[in-house]
């Protein structure tokens, strides 16, 4: 596999408190293509990592607006042009009894949104990883604590980043194959 | 974290929401095995006599569809049966999952990751079997795509203005979202089970299920924010769903479904049946697959302090109705209360009281709410009271509406029984499935609270 282009080196660390302030580390050492890798969210590692706030919820904004506004449209547009009745008596355009479907559809679109905004930012579905080539990572959905550091990082250097991981800890280091 | 609060957290220690002090591996393991191992005995037995009763179903719904609803016991006046009275049932049952999967992460209650995964799958079963009913009683089912806003040939739409409408987007809607949140909150759990697979298929569908999962923290961050935005979005939803159901009665003009209190007092009693649903379940899989470190005695407390709570909240909405009845000084109004207290139906009546308001006050004791046996039996009991709860209201207000000259007695047909138990069938059909194939703990949340999960766990402060 010596054609073979690098992905990058992955360490692994004993627990969530190790992981973290490994994350603070590889961070102050100025890598910024690395990722941590963990069988659940652990808290404060967003802040150690320097992530700003996922974007998920201005998404989720966006869907809601787009299911409510297409939910009273409907209602407005097949009761008022499309198909006219008087029903008791009210408007064509009754909006208080619009409210509902209006609420639900806004729901909906919410919904919708947050779960394909997510898909998208974080590039699902994609079979594929050149981390799965590793032999250690199975672990990382189960009880391992793990961070990659990419070899697109201007930082990367395979033989420093390695010793780097080495000396903030990192157990079992693995270069990676694309 | 200062001194005042470490302090604070050590007077009110609670016991572990995980016994016996797993690692992360132990839960993987104690999860996964469920899903990998060969099936319990208890299970097989039992997945026969829901495919059984699935057949039953099967068998009933197209008699109906060949004969037509006349199989059915309905008569003038008496118009919607059980098939409203089996559809307001399961959609209340699935409640419970939705409360628990959204609104109680929104109060940050961590004790429900141990149940969350199970009630989502119950909620989703039981919209499902809920969604059959109206879907069959329009009688010709062949045109029931009339309820939804789909252009036609003949240029009609349907009537945004009738509850019936909004019971068909909301029910739509909150099956839909309760997929979408359950799919989520399943997406690492997959991925574990890949990273566990054995053989070729097993890794392949799971894969294919995880999308590339990989705990990635920069996945973890997206993932958690939409986690929270749908449960965000399901808390408005729950509580409207029921209430938009019971819009079906209160938006009618009979006396004893005309009532501002409904859309509350429904969203109390769905909640209240949907917690017996879960505790039904939760006892034997707990016992069978060997949970009882993960869903402790303490969730099932939990749980029934929740059941007497809507219990009571559903007690005092029917002692309201009495009152309101007789204050608004309406005859009409009074008579329909006092005839279902004491009227043709008042067996059905006092089964639900004794049921849904009795029974649960056993909880004030913490005796019996920390004894299994009492528990499962009171869930059962409160399945029971809340079937006759929609029952009383539905067949008791339309068989005695305004002129006695429309009176009638509601009796059910052998086809309402099977269409019911087969629905029971598909229930439970599914629910196996779903402990079969599917983590029926959610793996990466209980990991979450394990203290072990704490970064600064075992850190002297």
């Amino acid at each position: 596999m010596s054609d073979n282009k690098i992905y990058g080196i992955l360490a692994e660390f004993k627990n969530p408190g190790h992981l973290l302030d490994a994350a603070k580390a590889v961070k102050a050492e100025g890598y910024n293509d690395f990722d941590c890798h963990s069988p659940f969210p652990i808290h404060g590692l967003d802040d150690a990592m320097g992530l700003s706030r996922s974007i998920v919820g201005y998404i989720v904004g966006f869907g809601c607006i787009a299911g409510a506004s297409a939910g009273l449209f409907l209602q407005w547009w097949s009761s008022s042009v499309a198909y006219p009745m008087i029903i008791s008596g009210k408007p064509f355009f009754s909006w208080q009894a619009y409210m509902i479907i209006t609420f639900v559809l806004m729901v909906l679109g919410g919904a919708f949104s947050a779960i394909l905004g997510m898909f998208h930012l974080n590039k699902f579905p994609s079979f594929h990883h050149p981390l799965f080539n590793s032999e250690y990572f199975e672990k990382a959905t189960d009880d391992a604590f793990f961070i990659s550091i990419e070899s697109k990082d201007p930082l990367f250097v395979i033989k420093d980043t390695k010793s780097f991981l080495e000396s903030i800890g990192g157990d079992n280091i693995e270069e990676v194959m694309e | 974290m200062s001194d005042k609060v470490t302090k604070n957290h050590n007077l009110i220690s609670e016991p572990p929401l995980v016994e016996g002090n797993p690692t992360f591996g132990d839960i993987t393991e104690k999860v996964s095995s469920i899903v990998e191992g060969k099936a319990p005995k208890g299970w097989l037995i039992a997945f026969l006599f829901s495919v059984s009763a699935l057949l039953i179903l099967k068998g009933s719904i197209l008699y109906l569809i060949w004969e037509g609803t006349g199989i059915w016991g309905l008569n003038n006046p008496v118009g919607w049966g059980w098939a409203i009275v089996n559809f307001v049932f399961w959609v209340g049952i699935g409640h419970a999952g939705t409360l628990i999967s959204a609104v109680l992460f929104l109060f940050r209650q961590q004790w429900r990751t141990a149940i969350n995964r199970f009630a989502e799958a119950m909620t989703i079963f039981a919209v499902m079997c809920a969604l059959i009913f109206p879907g069959i009683h329009v009688g010709r089912v062949w045109v029931a795509y009339y309820m939804f806003p789909i252009p036609n040939q003949m240029a009609m739409w349907p009537n945004f203005r009738s509850p019936l409408l909004w019971d068909v987007f909301a029910v739509g809607t909150y099956f839909t979202v309760s997929l979408l949140f359950w799919y989520v909150g399943l997406i690492p759990d997959f991925a574990t089970l890949r990273d566990r697979a054995k053989t070729k298929i097993r890794k392949f569908i799971y894969g294919i299920l995880a999308l590339g999962w990989r705990g990635s923290n920069r996945n973890w961050q997206n993932y958690e924010q939409a986690y929270l935005m749908l449960a965000g979005l399901s808390t408005p939803l729950v509580l409207s769903v029921h209430s938009i159901v019971s819009t079906d009665f209160a938006v009618s003009l009979l006396p004893g479904w005309h009532t501002t209190i409904f859309p509350p007092y429904f969203v109390a009693g769905a909640i209240f049946s949907g917690f017996a649903m879960v505790m039904t379940l939760a006892i034997p899989a707990r016992k069978i697959y060997g949970l009882e470190s993960i869903i402790t005695i303490g969730h099932l407390e939990k749980m029934a302090k929740i059941m007497l709570v809507t219990g009571s909240m559903v007690g005092y909405a029917y002692s309201m109705e009495f009152f309101i009845a007789w204050y608004s000084g309406n005859t009409f109004e009074s008579f329909a209360f006092v005839n279902r207290a004491f009227g043709p139906y008042w067996w059905a009546y006092w089964i639900m009281i004794s049921c849904n308001v009795i029974v649960p006050q056993l909880f004030w004791s913490k005796t019996l709410r920390t004894s299994i046996p009492v528990l499962f039996v009171a869930s059962i009991f409160a399945n029971i009271g809340m079937w006759f709860e929609r029952f009383v209201i539905v067949v008791t207000s339309l068989s005695r509406d305004y002129l006695p000259a429309n009176w009638d007695y509601y009796t059910p047909t052998i086809w309402d029984m099977s269409l019911f138990i087969g629905s029971f069938g598909l229930f439970f059909t599914l629910f196996l499935l779903f402990l079969r194939f599917v983590p029926m703990i959610a793996i990466s949340e209980i990991k979450g609270i394990l203290p072990e999960s704490d970064p600064h766990h075992g850190e002297k402060h």
